[in-house]
């Protein structure tokens, strides 16, 4: 079984366009950055929300603090995937009391790990308000929770059998998102 | 995968894995350290697991540290305390491993007085066995305890020097240690009485182990001092004259510690005998990391319980493993990639 590179949907002049535009976003609804408090999920939500973060100290003048949460441990599938997944850091400096979260993650599909993440954050203290800003949101057919995103780069609608793979710097080679595909008859 | 994962059922001792599977255990660890500083001191990772605490012999330390593992992870932790003063311990074994057994644990932490229980545990049986403790034996989750504590304030074992005091011959402890320090890197050397430290014991391992028979020649130049409890409850034979006279001659006290590194740090796996095998004001002084290998004790535990109690099939993560493989080879292939790609997997989750 092999993947087929289906199409490249962003490059990155236009990931950090995306960026540019919710940070925007994010500081019009939040009315500034002041009790504004970033959180990246792992992995790759991590440098989306540092960028972020930088975004909006250009437009305000003040860089909202980024936490990091790793799901690992809060996921409803552990007693299934096998050979335990590796746990990483939950990082959440300062106190998120009465903050307005915004929880940063790459991709939203099913939903299950943005529960995860609010399952995870609400064990360490009590926010005003959380919100969601994802790069890609694959369409509203997949959700499996009733999540969705507040802040959306790209709604990219997708097939099951279809899988987007986001690019960064940080952890890859080049900088992308391109939709990938299995094969015909290939479940996953 | 680049990642070196830890894929035993059980764990039994040291002496059988491989320096990628210690570390990938202590790497584990130390991202449960911080559970335990939260205000919320718990996550849901084995919420509805059962984990059976068996203990044919007395422990708190070691039991409590099991327990408060356990439900940090949301784990029902059960505690069953067997005496086999009046039995005869084979059929004691299999009789309580059957009826273990019945009840469905998925995880069973034990510890016996005799060498090899748990192995004999880890055949009768389904569920995953933890050693905590068989005989003079192994003590796995101890030195790795140990091994977390050394790291975290040296920043690594290899190519450290580490002495190992005292009643060697009695002690699971050493064994585990030993086993360890020499398969990450370090060199130990063991010192104590003629009677509790044959020289026999430079067998054990192939390299970086050596006897002495004057703890000042063990901890000349040494990184980490690990002083070993005097276990009076395994004294009937004469070993040595008298408590006192150990604690002359192979208590360590603070002159000794002028021949050790000057940043040397003291372990002690508890419970101690002050002013027998370590002087008070060693124990409480700020080399000391007695207290802090307690604290390492709960996150080491947490990730073995973590790798071994939350179930999974190895067929479906053999599955995932091939779909990274084959994804990785496409991208490749399509020219989405110049060739050599450094994928880090583990974290991944499929299910975004």
């Amino acid at each position: 079984m092999d993947f087929i590179e289906k199409a490249r949907i962003m490059d990155s002049p236009r990931i950090n366009r995306a960026l540019a535009r919710l940070a925007s976003e994010i500081v019009e609804e939040n009315h500034g950055a002041g009790d504004l408090y970033l959180v990246g999920i792992r992995r790759r939500g991590v440098p989306l929300a540092e960028r972020m973060a930088d975004k909006i100290a250009d437009l305000e003048g003040h860089r909202p603090p980024v936490g990091i949460v790793d799901i690992t441990l809060y996921r409803d599938d552990l007693s299934t995937v096998g050979a335990k997944p590796i746990v990483n850091r939950t990082d959440l400096p300062g106190d998120i009391e009465n903050r307005n979260i915004v929880l940063i993650d790459d991709v939203l599909y099913t939903g299950r790990t943005i529960r995860a993440a609010l399952d995870q954050l609400i064990d360490f203290g009590r926010p005003r308000r959380v919100q969601l800003a994802v790069l890609i949101d694959r369409g509203k057919e997949h959700r499996e929770l009733p999540i969705q995103a507040d802040y959306i780069g790209k709604l990219v609608p997708t097939k099951k059998s279809e899988i987007i793979k986001v690019m960064l710097q940080e952890f890859d080679e080049e900088e992308g998102v391109v939709i990938v595909e299995r094969p015909p008859g290939e479940t996953g | 995968m680049q990642n070196v994962t830890f894929n035993r059922k059980h764990l039994l001792g040291i002496r059988e894995l491989a320096p990628g599977e210690i570390t990938h255990l202590l790497d584990t660890a130390e991202n449960f350290r911080d559970i335990s500083r939260r205000e919320i001191k718990k996550v849901p990772a084995l919420r509805g697991r059962t984990v059976i605490n068996l203990f044919f012999e007395p422990s708190t330390r070691t039991r409590t540290s099991f327990e408060i593992a356990a439900k940090r992870l949301s784990a029902d932790a059960i505690n069953i305390s067997v005496s086999t003063s009046s039995m005869s311990k084979g059929e004691t074994l299999l009789d309580t491993a059957r009826n273990l057994e019945a009840m469905a644990p998925d995880c069973i932490v034990v510890r016996h007085s005799m060498a090899g229980a748990p192995q004999q545990l880890a055949r009768m049986g389904n569920a995953p066995i933890i050693n905590a403790g068989d005989g003079a034996h192994e003590h796995p989750t101890q030195a790795l305890l140990d091994a977390l504590t050394i790291r975290e304030y040296k920043g690594r074992i290899e190519g450290l020097k580490v002495a190992i005091i005292g009643d060697v011959l009695h002690s699971r402890v050493a064994r585990s240690n030993i086993y360890l320090l020499t398969k990450l890197g370090a060199t130990v050397s063991i010192a104590g009485p003629g009677t509790l430290v044959p020289a026999e014991f430079a067998e054990l391992v192939e390299q970086g182990l050596s006897v002495e028979r004057r703890i000042e020649d063990a901890i000349e130049g040494a990184d980490v001092i690990m002083i070993l409890r005097i276990q009076r409850e395994r004294q009937d034979a004469a070993f040595f004259p008298s408590m006192r006279e150990y604690a002359v001659h192979y208590g360590l006290h603070p002159k000794h510690l002028e021949r050790a590194a000057a940043d040397a740090i003291v372990m002690h796996p508890g419970p101690m005998n002050r002013g027998v095998e370590i002087a008070s004001e060693i124990a409480d002084g700020s080399r000391s990391l007695i207290l802090d290998q307690v604290t390492n004790g709960v996150a080491v535990r947490m990730a073995v319980l973590y790798l071994l109690a939350g179930g999974g099939h190895a067929e479906v993560d053999a599955d995932a493993t091939e779909r990274i493989k084959h994804a990785a080879k496409a991208e490749t292939r399509n020219g989405t990639t110049n060739g050599k790609r450094k994928r880090k997997q583990g974290n991944e989750t499929p299910n975004r």
